[in-house]
């Protein structure tokens, strides 16, 4: 869908953007992922065109990224917001309008998605009237309204209560099942983990990890589990395959997080485990994005 | 260019349809018709509105007195003598006491407060016509052959042109230039801010990010300065047209009015039979037609085409430049540092105008002023009554549409930037680092 090679964007003595390649593929979840002043933001807007690359090029679907292809993204900034003093209806016209749409369809569109939000009664108000969950809800609308193919979400779910996050999360997942993609800045890890196919890690300036969620995590595999049994304290001699890390519990009912031993397997542990103790649990703890982005982070920083 | 029109269009719209805009556009000429006719009102019937003052003379000679003639704001008592009536005139109800020695020496007006020029200039007219008829009747000189020798002049300013001699008023050209060079001088300042307030705000509630990632800043920009630069011109056409109804709706009431009391005047007049008055009415009635006599002579499609040329690519200048502030800006008290440099060449231009330019419209300082794009919509307006050479107007237009795109350029180039920056104080070096980031 996206092709990013080779980025580069000087601003005066800072460099935003140094060598950045990427690929997001046809509806998926794309989660750009990186610490603040990593550069998410500099792509985030060459991919909008609202800044040019100083050399490198992005290609959607093949060609060359123009102008044309406006009017097929959909983009939720960060620092967003909307007029004032604008009924909000006339609002999500004028934005919808700007995309491309005529104004009979920018209309139906715009009732269908205020009843699906809830938020029809609010068609002539002002934004400065509304709450701002409601102006968040309004400026999605206007951000979808006319159906992009790439969806471009930076930071979508701040200035949402729980509730509402929930709701703007399943429009978004729905939209993408519809066949959009997605690409979806945040610091957010747990979100990215729930939502994200693929990730892209930026860090000064630079791409420092990227490819699918899934691969990245097993690639982050460690060997460390927890076990969960009914009995009394592992006894450690030299036997055991795995070294403990941590160890809670009471009344013989005991946790234990371990790490198993290079060259050794889960089986090799069940069955030193098997005689001594009766396991109700064993699990994986396989690193969460959160942790690998610090880690990654801090080694890249470092 | 469909998306341009989207944008003027919402510019437009939602600043016309404000009630400020509205209750101004109303106002404005309501008020100012308002005043001026208040003022003529206050004029015409100032002899309604001033009491009426009670004058005890005491004339030496007796050769005053009788002639003195009583109007509505005034009126003349005798006194018997002088010593008399300046101990006692206060008490006996009158305002002023004059005092006319036989010598004619030392002519005093009394009072217990100082008299207003009214009416001690109308008292001296009347003492100076009195004496100046008696003086001419004894030597020998009536009023008929007097009447015959009071021919007043009316010097008629002609312009030399090619197509043949052109009336050429200067009194009328020189209202005409400092009237189309301040409505200019004020546009550019209320419109010109009008953009920039509009560009902070789009910065301010951070709309702007969503909006050029729908269309290129420049066309935002362009679309916004349009947008106001229509409402200044809906603006401007409301308020004349409001102007021209008002005037006229006044004018045929103020019109049946006096001419209702010229009619009761005439009628008095022949009563009295005096035909000194009907000499002094006509010389008003001439002025009057010398007025319109300019008025005519000045070609309206040409200073009227000029104005629109000047006033719209004088706007489209500055307001390109106040857009580019607006954009460096994060609220409107941080524009002050720029505000001076872009008004500075308008104010001084605008000061000049009216002392400068206008007495000297071909001086070489008043051509390169009307040269130059940021000076010449005001320093041109002025000097277009008094005529231009079509090559000197031709230099100007073209280098005011060379200004216009080239302050244009730079300001997207600032503006672009700015839009995106956020809590940076934006100092002049800034500005030109902006200018300088490439696409």
């Amino acid at each position: 869908m996206i092709s990013i090679r080779h980025i580069v964007k000087q601003y005066a003595a800072h460099r935003a953007l140094d060598d950045v390649s990427m690929e997001i593929e046809k509806g998926t979840v794309f989660g750009l992922l990186g610490p603040n002043g990593a550069g998410k933001t500099s792509l985030i807007r060459i991919i909008n065109q609202i800044t040019a690359p100083d050399s490198g090029e992005i290609l959607f679907n093949g060609e060359p990224l123009n102008q044309v292809h406006v009017d097929r993204i959909g983009y939720l900034p960060e620092e967003r917001g909307l007029y004032k003093k604008m009924e909000i209806g006339e609002q999500i016209l004028y934005l919808a309008r700007l995309k491309g749409l005529s104004r009979p369809e920018a209309l139906k569109r715009a009732k269908y998605w205020f009843e699906k939000l809830q938020i029809q009664s609010w068609w002539n108000k002002k934004i400065e009237e509304l709450s701002k969950g409601m102006q968040q809800k309004a400026q999605f609308v206007a951000t979808v309204i006319h159906e992009p193919e790439l969806l471009i979400l930076d930071e979508p779910f701040t200035g949402f209560d729980p509730v509402n996050a929930e709701v703007i999360k399943n429009e978004i997942l729905e939209l993408n099942k519809k066949g959009a993609t997605v690409i979806f800045s945040t610091h957010r890890m747990e979100s990215v983990e729930e939502l994200c196919d693929s990730i892209a890690l930026l860090n000064l300036s630079h791409k420092i990890l990227d490819g699918k969620v899934k691969t990245i995590r097993n690639s982050y595999r460690n060997g460390t589990y927890v076990l969960e049994y009914e009995g009394d304290k592992i006894p450690m001699n030299g036997s055991a395959p795995f070294a403990i890390l941590q160890e809670t519990g009471h009344d013989g009912y005991r946790q234990v997080k371990l790490k198993i031993n290079e060259g050794s397997k889960v089986n090799d542990l069940l069955h030193y485990m098997l005689p001594l103790a009766a396991i109700n649990k064993l699990e994986e703890v396989i690193p969460t994005m959160n942790e690998i982005f610090i880690q990654k982070v801090g080694s890249s920083n470092a | 260019m469909n998306k341009i029109l989207l944008i003027i269009q919402r510019e437009y719209f939602s600043r016309v349809k404000k009630k400020s805009f509205i209750v101004m556009t109303i106002l404005v000429p309501v008020l100012f018709i308002g005043m001026i006719s208040l003022i003529a009102y206050i004029a015409v019937k100032q002899n309604d509105f001033g009491d009426k003052k009670k004058i005890e003379v005491a004339d030496e000679s007796g050769r005053f007195f009788a002639r003195l003639k009583n109007d509505n704001s005034v009126t003349y008592t005798a006194a018997k003598d002088l010593a008399t009536a300046k101990s006692s005139f206060i008490k006996d109800g009158y305002d002023y006491l004059l005092y006319i020695p036989a010598s004619m020496e030392g002519v005093q007006l009394l009072g217990e407060k100082k008299a207003g020029p009214m009416t001690s200039g109308k008292i001296e007219d009347e003492l100076t016509e009195i004496i100046r008829a008696q003086r001419l009747a004894e030597a020998g000189i009536d009023s008929v052959t007097l009447a015959k020798a009071q021919k007043s002049i009316s010097v008629a300013s002609m312009q030399v042109t090619e197509k043949g001699v052109k009336d050429a008023n200067a009194g009328v050209a020189m209202g005409l230039g400092i009237l189309c060079a301040f409505l200019i001088y004020l546009s550019l300042f209320i419109y010109g801010t009008q953009v920039m307030r509009g560009v902070i705000e789009e910065k301010v509630s951070r709309i702007v990010e969503v909006i050029i990632s729908s269309v290129k800043p420049f066309q935002l920009m362009l679309g916004k300065i349009i947008g106001v630069g229509m409402v200044g011109l809906t603006q401007f056409v409301l308020w004349i047209a409001i102007s021209i109804g008002l005037s006229m709706a006044g004018g045929t009431a103020l019109m049946k009015n006096s001419m209702h009391n010229k009619q009761e005047q005439m009628a008095q007049m022949q009563h009295v039979g005096g035909n000194v008055s009907v000499a002094t009415q006509q010389v008003p009635a001439n002025e009057t037609s010398g007025v319109m006599q300019a008025i005519a002579g000045i070609p309206i499609a040409y200073t009227l085409g000029c104005f629109l040329f000047y006033f719209l690519f004088g706007y489209l200048l500055y307001s390109a430049i106040f857009a580019a502030v607006g954009s460096a800006v994060d609220n409107e008290t941080e524009t002050q540092q720029f505000m001076l440099p872009i008004t500075l060449p308008l104010i001084f231009t605008f000061a000049l105008a009216q002392s400068f330019i206008i007495n000297n419209p071909d001086s070489s300082l008043s051509i390169w002023l009307s040269m130059i794009p940021f000076t010449s919509p005001i320093a041109m307006m002025i000097r277009i009554p008094f005529g231009v050479p079509v090559w000197q107007l031709a230099v100007s237009m073209v280098l005011m549409v060379l200004g216009f795109l080239f302050t244009t350029w730079v300001a997207a180039r600032i503006y672009r930037v700015g839009i995106l920056m956020y809590g940076k104080k934006a100092s002049y070096k800034e500005l030109a680092k902006w200018f300088m980031y490439k696409e």
